[in-house]
């Protein structure tokens, strides 16, 4: 059942308020100058609390999510996430210290903080890591800006160009151009994967780096990495690797080791950070040691104190203040303060959960779900890329195009079913990409469901088109007017700014 | 492990279903070369109440419970329990950017509401779904701003927060657009030579802090003017909304892009994030705006409904044309602030900005009546520099002994106000925590 | 599917039509097609010099952007202003009312090596498979 809700402004009755303020125990100030103040309030709705929460409660009930059901949103990687990790993060240590506190007095936070840091090199078997970044996209931000840094500081020029692949996630030709490089497309082959040849083709003097998704955007992993890395190192240039899907490598393979430079994570993703409806994430940087200089400034860099013996851990800002040579090389600052630490509590409170066994055997089961829906689904979908996958496998709607059905349609349809829908339409260089990432945490039942929902649909399509077409039909709305969202555009609500 | 879930009958059965004969025969296709064959050097799994017993260790560590007058970009305020029980909620904690909105119109009316109330507060015409922090919006502005006019200089006043310049230089450096400082008067406002001196021809524009880092309220009418004289763009960047409860709104000042770090709604300290970004555009900037936006519409049925909109701005269409590279943005910081301004509701916000004014005041009084003195003279809201007479490390240090975070210590920065501390007072300090700061400070 | 004999074609889907130092430029019914429901046409100013091959101007729908590129050189004399308003006019009438700049070329030779209608039909059909 779903109740209809109006908006706030609708429910609004002049006089109510939700919030209860303390009397002020102070003598009433000399006004502020009148040129200054605010001429006309805010227009600002005015409900009791109870109002707020149940109007807030009725339009959560209009949203689905991960603790409701299957969510295999491909690239994504949409896992449980742990309550133990929303304990932690609201503790009151953590959540109610200040950035500027002094540095002894949040020393568990800069624990914490260097233990994610060695935990996330371990992982990634890289040297370094700065947990500034706050979400992915801003992690290549971040990383290609110390690219550009390493070369403006060994070869004098930034370089120009970066190789980024036909299958990429848009933020990495967006992130590059923000660093002022144009971006070069390297075309995957016929097995869905790069070729050494296709990359020596393009890698010259002028590329900056390489920026590789693996496992790819189709979920296999690029089994030629190693020798692409020498390729890009042999003239100079560096392999960047967006770490969206680690979560079909961790202890199985270290991208440290198979030749990449600098890579971001995205706790959001691998890590099980909840996704929040579209954020906070974090997207941490780990760089080889060549690149730790150019990381982000030191203030991220907790480091313990030197006096033996003491358990309290600091800032090492002394060298900044001083001018230190070796940190004047960093990229500067990429947000304020030191990152979105209460997302860096929940992987913290995820990994040491896990431990490396647990992490290496979530990466094993997520690839495990991916082959078993893969296997099953083959027979009803199109399969553009037969090469194995690990954690995410992808589909096209080419078969059912036969039947005037769209990948569109396929999703939509899959509401009705009680899911959210795959990834759909990426990567790019599959037409109509239904691209679907179970993860491990969803158990062989819930797999099943889908699988049967997915073979019902491919049936319908056959059968009764015009239900696929129609969907969905069981959800709070049907499909909506994009259409008319830009022609006849409300981006807020009229009445209440005028 | 109770994240997962597979029996061993289950892997057996799905391993033959994927004609597969082992795991690791899954994982064929990784080269051996690219293989990392030992164990993963972490710490043994810890069960629930072991890690939960390990965190609340670590957590202790921290010291929180001192009286505070912290504030430089990071406000203590209260958070109503209902915000917090709000977006605890597994419906808008759990689910993914409303890019299905059939399912996600909760997310989706949520933000569109925010947008709203954001709009309203700022005076602006759109407000866009959230930024990383108030950081990365200023960052975003500039950026905007030079790509518009065309221009790669930027004015900055020095009174905008350090970190925020910082971010702002880090991020506009690649495309070689500069950074022009704008310097202070001793009333901590804008100074109107060092203005007439940087905003010329080539100044994209110009980037004021409202209220500024030392918590004075520029008028920015004339900033306004001046900038847009030299064909360049507004911006403002508030590190505290709370204070536009009282003072002027961005817009009506003639700000093209009004961003803030909306951290003080709702959204609690959390050692420095994850906040939330503000940023709001006047009209005809919609095109060039970065990040996600909602909009309204209808549905197959004529029922009103949202989505995210405008969408070929953004980097999963435009790629290396973006107007931004931002994906994941703080949606879930944004239902706080939206859930905060609701609770307050009109007279609400502008009561508790008045109250966080009345204490500011009561203590700059007591410090005008002391030894001590107010750096700058000019209007402040509820934060404002103290000039300490002697190192301020030192004060802070001493208060620090009494269980008192006297501020931040301005010298960090500015190394010319190595006696200053910014100091900042919200509803949450008590007239016996004002009278004690004040009493030890002024000793 | 239409594919009218009058005007030459581009690959990139945009066509032209000559009238004696005007060429009129468009985008193809086959690309309003591809895009769906136009919603957005970004014009290039009055006077703007073009190179062939430049990219001018911008038509989008709710989930796609292409790039109108210039298929001769020339300058921009006139430009379909009702667009701003009624942008499906592409979708509607792609060769007529639709058309986007008009540009005084500078080499009439320009056109020499762009594709006839069959060919272009020839070229979108194999586009297609």
């Amino acid at each position: 059942m779903f109740i209809e809700e109006g908006t706030l402004f609708e429910q609004s009755s002049p006089g109510r308020t939700g919030y209860s303020l303390p009397a002020c125990d102070v003598p009433k100030p000399d006004p502020l100058p009148a040129n200054i103040c605010r001429k006309v309030k805010a227009e600002l709705p005015e409900l009791s609390e109870a109002d707020v929460v149940r109007h807030f409660v009725r339009l959560s009930t209009y949203n689905y999510n991960k603790d409701a059901g299957f969510y295999p949103l491909g690239s994504c990687t949409m896992k449980y996430n742990p309550k133990s990790a929303d304990a932690a993060a609201v503790m009151e240590g953590f959540a109610k210290s200040h950035p500027y506190q002094p540095g002894e007095t949040v020393s568990g936070n800069f624990q914490l903080m260097k233990e994610l840091e060695n935990y996330l090199s371990e992982i990634s078997g890289l040297d370094a890591v700065t947990l500034q970044p706050a979400a992915g996209a801003h992690g290549e931000l971040t990383g290609m800006l110390v690219v550009r840094a390493y070369h403006l500081d060994k070869h004098k020029n930034p370089r120009k160009k970066v190789i980024i692949p036909d299958s990429a996630h848009g933020t990495n030709p967006a992130s590059v151009a923000i660093c002022g490089y144009e971006a070069v497309e390297v075309k995957s082959n016929s097995d869905g994967i790069l070729t050494p040849e296709a990359v020596k083709a393009i890698m010259d003097e002028d590329v900056a780096a390489i920026m590789i998704t693996n496992p790819n955007t189709l979920g296999i992993f690029e089994p030629n990495i190693k020798e692409i890395a020498d390729i890009v190192h042999s003239k100079g240039g560096l392999v960047y690797m967006d770490g969206a899907n680690l979560n079909a490598l961790m202890g199985i393979a270290r991208p440290g080791d198979f030749g990449v430079d600098v890579m971001h994570f995205n706790l959001h993703k691998t890590f099980a950070t909840p996704h929040g409806g579209g954020g906070p994430g974090s997207g941490p940087v780990g760089v080889k040691k060549i690149l730790t200089e150019y990381l982000p400034n030191s203030i991220c860099h907790p480091r313990p104190p030197k006096a033996e013996g003491s358990h309290l851990w600091t800032l090492d800002s002394s060298a900044v203040a001083d001018g230190n040579d070796a940190l004047s090389k960093s990229i500067g600052r990429v947000k304020a303060f030191y990152g979105n630490f209460s997302v860096l509590v929940r992987a913290y409170a995820y990994i040491r959960e896990m431990g490396g066994d647990g992490l290496k055997k979530a990466s094993e089961l997520a690839v495990l779900n991916a082959a078993y829906i893969k296997s099953k689904l083959i027979k009803c979908y199109n399969l553009p890329y037969s090469t194995d996958a690990l954690h995410e496998c992808v589909f096209s709607d080419k078969v059912q195009n036969e039947f005037g059905i769209k990948t569109l349609d396929i999703a939509k349809r899959l509401m009705d079913y009680g899911m959210h829908p795959p990834t759909i339409y990426f990567p790019l260089i599959v037409h109509g990409a239904i691209m679907i990432e179970p993860t491990e945490t969803e158990n062989k039942a819930a797999c099943d469901q889908f699988c049967e929902a997915m073979i019902k649909i491919a049936e319908e399509c056959r059968t009764n088109p015009e239900i696929v077409k129609k969907a969905p039909t069981k959800t709070f709305r049907r499909r909506l007017d994009e259409v008319k969202a830009v022609k006849d555009p409300r981006l807020k609500i009229a009445r209440a700014c005028g | 492990m109770r994240y997962l879930p597979h029996t061993d009958s289950e892997i057996r059965e799905m391993l033959a279903t994927a004609g597969a004969k082992s795991i690791g025969d899954l994982f064929r296709s990784i080269p051996k070369s690219c293989r990392f064959e030992g164990s993963l050097n972490l710490p043994k799994a810890l069960s629930e109440q072991e890690l939960l017993d390990h965190l609340k260790n670590l957590s202790s560590k921290n010291k929180t419970g001192s009286i505070s007058f912290l504030g430089a970009g990071a406000y203590r305020h209260f958070v109503p329990s209902a915000v917090a029980n709000l977006v605890a909620r597994s419906e808008f904690i759990t689910p993914y950017t409303p890019y299905q909105p059939e399912i996600s119109q909760g997310t989706l009316q949520t933000v569109f509401e925010y947008q709203t109330m954001i709009c309203a507060l700022f005076g602006m015409d759109i407000a866009n779904a959230s930024h990383y922090d108030g950081a990365t919006a200023t960052a975003e502005a500039a950026l905007l701003a030079a790509k518009q006019t065309r221009r790669n200089k930027i004015a900055v006043s020095d009174a905008v927060h350090p970190e925020y310049r910082e971010t702002i230089e880090t991020i506009l450096n690649p495309s070689g657009i500069k950074l022009a400082p704008v310097a202070h008067d001793a009333d901590g406002c804008i100074s109107k030579q060092s203005l007439k001196d940087i905003c010329d021809s080539e100044c994209a524009g110009l980037v004021a802090g409202y209220p500024n880092f030392f918590g004075v309220v520029d008028d920015l009418s004339y900033l306004a003017d001046a900038i847009h004289k030299a064909g360049g763009l507004m911006i403002t960047t508030t590190p505290e909304p709370l204070s536009l409860g009282l003072i002027e709104a961005p817009g009506a000042f003639g700000a093209d892009i009004a961003c803030a770090e909306g951290q003080s709604f709702g959204c609690g300290l959390n050692f420095g994030g994850p906040y939330l970004g503000i940023f709001t555009v006047k009209e005809k900037y919609l095109r060039m705006m970065p990040g996600r936006v909602v909009g309204e519409t209808t549905d197959a049925d004529g029922k009103r409904g949202y989505v995210l909109t405008f969408a070929t701005r953004e980097q999963h269409i435009r790629r290396e044309k973006a107007t931004s590279n931002i994906c994941s943005n703080e949606a879930l910081c944004a239902a706080s602030a939206a859930i905060y301004l609701a609770l307050l509701g009109k007279a609400g916000l502008t009561k508790l900005a008045e109250l966080n004014y009345a204490k500011a005041e009561y203590l700059k009084n007591k410090i005008k009546g002391s030894s001590l003195k107010i750096k700058f003279s000019g209007p402040t809201f509820n934060e404002f520099i103290i000039d300490a007479g002697k190192p301020a490390d030192d004060v802070l240090t001493g208060l620090q002994k009494q269980n008192i975070y006297g501020g931040v210590a301005l010298g960090r920065w500015y190394p010319q106000y190595k006696n200053c501390i910014l100091a900042c007072v919200t509803e949450l300090n008590s007239r016996e925590e004002i009278d004690k700061f004040a009493n030890a400070l002024c000793l | 599917m239409e594919f009218p004999d009058d005007i030459k074609y581009t690959k990139e889907h945009e066509w032209v039509r000559v009238e004696g130092k005007t060429a009129i430029v468009g985008i193809t019914d086959y690309a309003q097609d591809q895009l769906g429901d136009i919603v957005y046409v970004e014009l290039p100013d009055v006077g703007e010099i073009l190179s062939k091959g430049d990219a001018f101007g911008v038509v989008e729908s709710v989930k796609s952007v292409s790039d109108v590129n210039s298929p001769v050189s020339g300058k921009v004399t006139e430009t379909n202003d009702p667009l701003k308003e009624n942008p499906e006019t592409v979708n509607e009438d792609p060769y007529n009312e639709g058309w986007i700049v008009k540009l005084e070329m500078s080499d009439k030779a320009d056109i020499d090596d762009l594709m006839s209608a069959k060919e272009y039909e020839a070229y979108v059909t194999e586009e297609k498979a």
